[in-house]
């Protein structure tokens, strides 16, 4: 699985390995089913806990839903996988052996980690295409990337993405330019170019029609298997719609774990969210 | 080649490159070869004026880089052009050899003043022109590179990155003030005789440092372009608008900042040591803080994100100082602090801004600060 | 010990003479003394033994004329009038004198300078006169004139004067006084001719910090044939060195605390321009100018109040320069607000327009602002510390700004407001606070205290167009370096900020201290990029 993923990226990404790399050799080891261990997370702002002993497992090409109140903590921890914080104490690991507590945000992008935000954070000065193009996998050192020049093949992956996320009309547009749900629909184009090995998707659906959030269900129900994705969302119904099985986060920590029909019988759930 | 296609696209860059080009050639025409009777005749003040106005705009092209791509508002890029100046300085000092006041023939004639008998470790090399020449590049450089390196690392951005900046010509001019320091405190380094066996009074000399400038902008105009139309261009802007999203597509956003912060300031010190030999002189004065935001209003009025409009801003605010200082010196500052007010509030665009009609943009660059 | 005293008495009554005999007398008057005008009528004999003795009368008589007429007798300032042999005292005039009447004290008009002549005296009077001066210092009711007395002796100690001391010592009832004679004995002793008197003296004087201790300690360690004596005068050196040492850090610590105090005056405005609303004020600078230049023009308009101007100019600069902030948030910041860079941009044109406009309308050099009498002058400590009073005074102002300030953000509706807006405007809006009203209040209040600051600078450096531009800079990086957003943090980096400078320039000069200084802040941004005390949490995540 790990050997086959590997020759896969090989051959999809046509990056030349430099000598001096390190983050972007490693691999994770996913030997033991997991590709995501965050194990007894603490984190406080001024006394505030905004993540209490949190630990969280995430076996590699599974969709996870994350759903939880305000305040439970779910943007935080994914701001904790992908560097922007630190937590207090804890441990959190990508597959068996990379420490992700040690490496910097750009670091753990190049290993396969891949966000989307939960405001959508495109590029507004450059066109629809320049987005993808930057977030494409490759070499992203400053003079490879000065000198870059798309390939075929790499412009082919970028008009296949176009027509994925629905934009190729709209290809030499400025983001800037898009509606809300264009952007939306951009980033998630965006963390496809980057094709990582993990996505991390802060509401997909804010925004978006009914049309348009079938179809990013089907999107990211096709991704799983290949790659493992979690999602964070409020809408119950998106939830239902792609969800295997669902994590509920209360006060920084996880209130229950299980199917969709499991976590709306469980009573602490409902406490939590008719309670309040 | 690259840097041919790097001006594609780019109307305003052309068609400033173009009249550089002209003016290139009818300068020394009508300086070299026009009587100086005839209403033609272009003195050879003017042309050491328009060569010192090019430098300044290849200063501000280098701003423009730094601050309209990459949102890095330097206040201290100043201190760049004036260590490359500086080290033009040095050169041009020990041109002088025995025809200084005291006639040594190894100390600049401030160091026989202060009673020094040696010269000191800094000043050897200085004597040849390729290693001065190393040192315009490289010492700014350097600089830029050590303080973006310990900037950028921690994340010091903003107004926060514009104050340390300012802090640091501040400290430098502090610094050159002192005699101690071994580049001749208050007074700087003046009395240049001549350049490379040019004699630097002649009207050849300065036809030749002008088209120096002239050639120096262009190819730091071409150079500027070529980063900013290539992919690193994009990431640039990218950080710009959205630096914490970069990080996450794997961009290491420190060290792109570092290598365009770098480049920008040894471009800024190519210009300072065009300037020397210009005006004749250089002092500490150079690195006063002030200097450093006027180059910035430099861009601003041209017109940031456009490297073109940074041209336009420097060659059109020093036309207007060099005028107004002239008829009523009074009014000057009331004029750069008017417009340092009105651009801000009403032509964020600059001047470009007011004519171009940007075919692709119509999104304002969108706030700067993270 | 009190058998060396006797001696030396025995020693000084010899050299003295007479005169000194005389020096117990004020406790004992003579029988059928002379009235104080009848001695200053003797004063006009030539025979100098007549004047001699008149003196002493005048000495012993107590009148409360007596010093002031000794005083000038022994300047040489005391005359007579020829025409009626009237004692007058005089003063030079570029023609002639002025002359006063001693006894009535009643001015007399211009003499020429044949109508007047001087009172002679000679060297033996001349210390006769000395000593008499000191001896009704010495017996002076007021304790504190006494000591004054008695401490201007140990800075030049008479050894003529030892035994009018010694007399006063056994009178003596003030601890402070006594203390003061008997270090001044002591000084006299160190030259004693007795080897035991001047191993006590030195064991007396260990720890006096006078230059003349110091000097005549260091020559008994050089010189003195006694090896005990050389020892113990190393040993009383070591100590006052020791005592020198710590006040000079304690002066070094004054001077810091006084710098920094500026510093943080300078930047207090700052701090709520900046760590309060964000807004980048490059014209700050130009604010505390506008201070200082109202200072100026407080003093023109009661060019007869010099004393209680700058009571008034407080008030007035507060008002000029927050009025200065409110137009110009109005007409310039209030469309930048959310947009750092460009609000940088905009208020350095403000700056240079202010410049410009003092420039232009009172003058392009430096103005001189006077410094009231009760600023200047110094609080002696001890000899080897003393504290000028405008730096307490600064120091001492600068606190109460503090104190006023957070008393305004913490205790005030306005402050109350002003901490709303900054930390949630769509908030504070929805709760009915006018946060345009409260932006340009704030302004209005940080400009404020930049006058404030102004008025308080003009009392301690040149005020012209340019001040303000030399302490922006300073301004900014205390502000940064104490942790934006945060008053405590200003109070406290400026005070860091002006310690460390002033314990840096010894060792590297003051252009350099400040350098170093600059670098070490440069490097301090890049290890905590919040300053000192930073703002935590997901509000300050900007």
């Amino acid at each position: 699985m790990k050997a086959l993923r590997q020759i896969q990226k090989a051959m999809r990404r046509d990056r030349q390995f430099g000598l001096m790399h390190s983050a972007r050799d490693m691999a994770p080891d996913v030997s033991h089913g997991e590709l995501l261990y965050l194990e007894d997370l603490n984190l406080s702002f001024d006394g505030f806990k905004a993540i209490d002993d949190l630990s969280f497992y995430l076996e590699a090409g599974e969709l996870r839903c994350v759903i939880g109140p305000n305040g439970a903590g779910k943007t935080t921890m994914m701001d904790i996988i992908t560097g922007k914080t630190r937590p207090d104490s804890g441990s959190a690991s990508f597959g068996l052996n990379i420490d992700l507590l040690e490496l910097s945000e750009s670091e753990i992008a190049e290993i396969g980690i891949g966000r989307k935000f939960q405001k959508p954070t495109v590029f507004e000065c450059h066109r629809v295409i320049e987005n993808l193009e930057l977030a494409m996998a490759g070499d992203k050192r400053v003079f490879p990337t000065l000198f870059a020049k798309l390939t075929g093949e790499q412009r082919d992956r970028i008009d296949d993405v176009l027509g994925i996320i629905g934009l190729t009309e709209h290809a030499y547009r400025d983001a800037g330019a898009l509606s809300h749900g264009q952007k939306q629909w951009l980033e998630i184009g965006m963390l496809l170019m980057q094709d990582p090995l993990l996505l991390l998707v802060d509401e997909p659906v804010a925004g978006m029609t009914h049309q348009e959030m079938d179809r990013t269900a089907e999107l990211l129900r096709s991704l799983a298997g290949n790659h493992s994705v979690v999602v964070v969302e409020h809408d119950m119904e998106f939830v239902r719609a792609i969800a295997k099985r669902v994590t509920v986060l209360h006060r920084g920590r996880v209130l229950a774990e299980g199917t969709m029909d499991q976590i709306q019988n469980d009573p602490k759930v409902i406490e939590v969210y008719l309670g309040e | 080649m690259g840097f041919i296609r790097a001006l594609k696209g780019d109307t305003g860059g052309q068609i400033m490159l173009f009249l550089l080009g002209l003016v290139a050639i009818v300068v020394p025409i009508l300086n070299l070869w026009v009587p100086a009777s005839s209403p033609w005749y272009l003195s050879t003040y003017t042309v050491t004026l328009l060569g010192k106005y090019l430098t300044y705009a290849l200063l501000a092209v280098a701003v423009d880089l730094v601050w309209g791509y990459l949102g890095i508002l330097s206040l201290g890029h100043g201190a760049f052009f004036a260590l490359g100046g500086y080290a033009m300085g040095m050169y041009l000092m020990r041109q002088i050899g025995e025809r200084g006041v005291y006639g040594n023939p190894e100390l600049p004639d401030f160091m026989v003043f202060l009673d020094w008998s040696e010269l000191p470790w800094f000043w050897y090399g200085f004597d040849q022109f390729w290693f001065a020449a190393l040192m315009v590049v490289l010492v700014p450089g350097l600089l830029a590179f050590v303080f973006g390196w310990l900037a950028f690392r921690s994340r010091v951005t903003g107004v926060y990155l514009s104050i340390i900046t300012q802090a640091l010509t501040y400290a430098l001019m502090l610094a050159f003030f002192r005699n101690e320091m071994g580049f001749g405190g208050n007074n700087g380094l003046t009395d240049f005789k001549d350049i490379l066996g040019f004699d630097l009074r002649s009207d050849g000399t300065r036809i030749g440092l002008f088209l120096a400038s002239a050639a120096a902008l262009a190819l730091g105009y071409l150079a500027c372009r070529f980063v900013v139309s290539s992919r690193l261009g994009r990431v640039a802007v990218a950080i710009r608008d959205a630096e914490a999203r970069v990080r996450f597509l794997g961009y290491r956003v420190e060290r792109v900042k570092l290598w365009i912060f770098s480049f920008s300031a040894a471009l800024a010190g190519v210009a300072g040591a065009l300037y020397v030999p210009q005006v004749g002189i250089i002092n500490p004065g150079e690195f006063a803080p002030l200097n450093s935001i006027e180059l910035v209003i430099w861009v601003a009025i041209g017109g940031r994100f456009t490297l073109y409009g940074a041209v336009l801003g420097a060659i059109l605010v020093n036309y207007a100082k060099t005028y107004f200082t002239g008829v009523m010196p009074e009014a000057w500052l009331f004029a750069l602090g008017g417009l340092f007010v009105l651009v801000t509030l009403l032509l964020p665009k600059g001047i470009v801004g007011l004519f171009a009609r940007r075919k692709r943009s119509t999104a304002q660059p969108a706030d700067v600060t993270p | 010990m009190q058998l060396a005293r006797i001696l030396l008495l025995g020693w000084g009554l010899v050299a003295l003479g007479p005169a000194s005999a005389q020096g117990h007398a004020p406790r004992e008057p003579a029988q059928a003394a002379p009235s104080f005008e009848q001695s200053l009528t003797q004063l006009l004999d030539p025979s100098f033994k007549v004047k001699s003795a008149a003196v002493d009368a005048i000495a012993a008589g107590g009148d409360e004329r007596a010093p002031q007429a000794l005083a000038a007798l022994l300047s040489g300032r005391l005359f007579y009038r020829k025409s009626d042999r009237r004692v007058v005292y005089a003063e030079r005039r570029t023609d002639g004198y002025r002359i006063t009447d001693v006894l009535s004290g009643e001015p007399l008009g211009d003499a020429g300078r044949h109508h007047i002549k001087k009172i002679g005296i000679n060297n033996k009077l001349r210390r006769q006169l000395r000593a008499a001066i000191a001896g009704l210092a010495l017996d002076h009711v007021e304790p504190k004139v006494r000591l004054d007395a008695v401490r201007r002796m140990m800075s030049d100690p008479d050894p003529n004067l030892a035994p009018r001391l010694q007399a006063r010592l056994d009178l003596e009832q003030d601890a402070a006084v006594r203390e003061a004679l008997e270090q001044t004995l002591a000084v006299t002793d160190l030259v004693s001719p007795d080897a035991k008197v001047r191993l006590a003296a030195v064991g007396a004087l260990r720890g006096n910090l006078e230059p003349v201790v110091r000097n005549r300690l260091s020559t008994l360690r050089e010189q003195d044939e006694y090896p005990e004596i050389k020892s113990a005068a190393t040993q009383a050196l070591a100590d006052i060195e020791r005592k020198l040492t710590l006040y000079a850090k304690a002066e070094t610590l004054f001077f810091g605390l006084s710098l920094g105090s500026v510093l943080v005056l300078a930047a207090i405005g700052l701090a709520i321009t900046f760590g309060v609303m964000g807004v980048i004020n490059m014209a700050h600078g130009e604010l505390i100018m506008l201070g200082a230049y109202t200072t100026y023009l407080v003093q023109q308009a009661m060019p007869n109040a010099g004393e209680y101007s700058l009571l008034v100019a407080i008030p007035a600069a507060f008002l000029v320069a927050g009025a200065f902030g409110v137009v110009i948030e109005q007409l310039v910041i209030r469309f930048l607000y959310g947009r750092p860079l460009e609000t940088l941009l905009a208020t350095f044109g403000v700056s240079l327009i202010l410049q410009q406009l003092v420039r232009t309308t009172i003058s392009a050099q430096n103005v001189a602002v006077e410094n009231p009498v009760w600023m200047s002058g110094s609080l002696q400590i001890n000899p080897a510390l003393s504290l000028t009073y405008n730096r307490i005074y600064v120091i001492l102002f600068t606190l109460l700004v503090f104190l006023g300030l957070l008393l305004i953000l913490k205790r005030t509706t306005l402050g109350l407001q002003v901490r709303a807006v900054s930390q949630n405007r769509a908030m504070a809006r929805a709760m009915g606070v006018r946060s345009a009203r409260v932006d340009a209040l704030t302004f209005g209040l940080g400009a404020g205290v930049a006058g404030v600051a102004g008025v308080a600078l003009s009392q301690l450096t040149n005020v012209g167009p340019n001040m303000g531009q030399a302490y922006i800079i300073d301004a900014f990086m205390v502000v940064v370096f104490g942790g934006v957003g945060n008053l405590w943090g200003t109070l406290i980096g400026g005070l860091t900020l002006g310690v460390a400078n002033k314990l840096l320039e010894p060792w590297a000069g003051a252009v350099l201290a400040k350098i170093l200084v600059l670098v070490f802040i440069i490097l301090f941004i890049q290890k905590r990029p919040r300053g000192l005390f930073p703002q935590r949490g997901r509000a300050a995540e900007g």
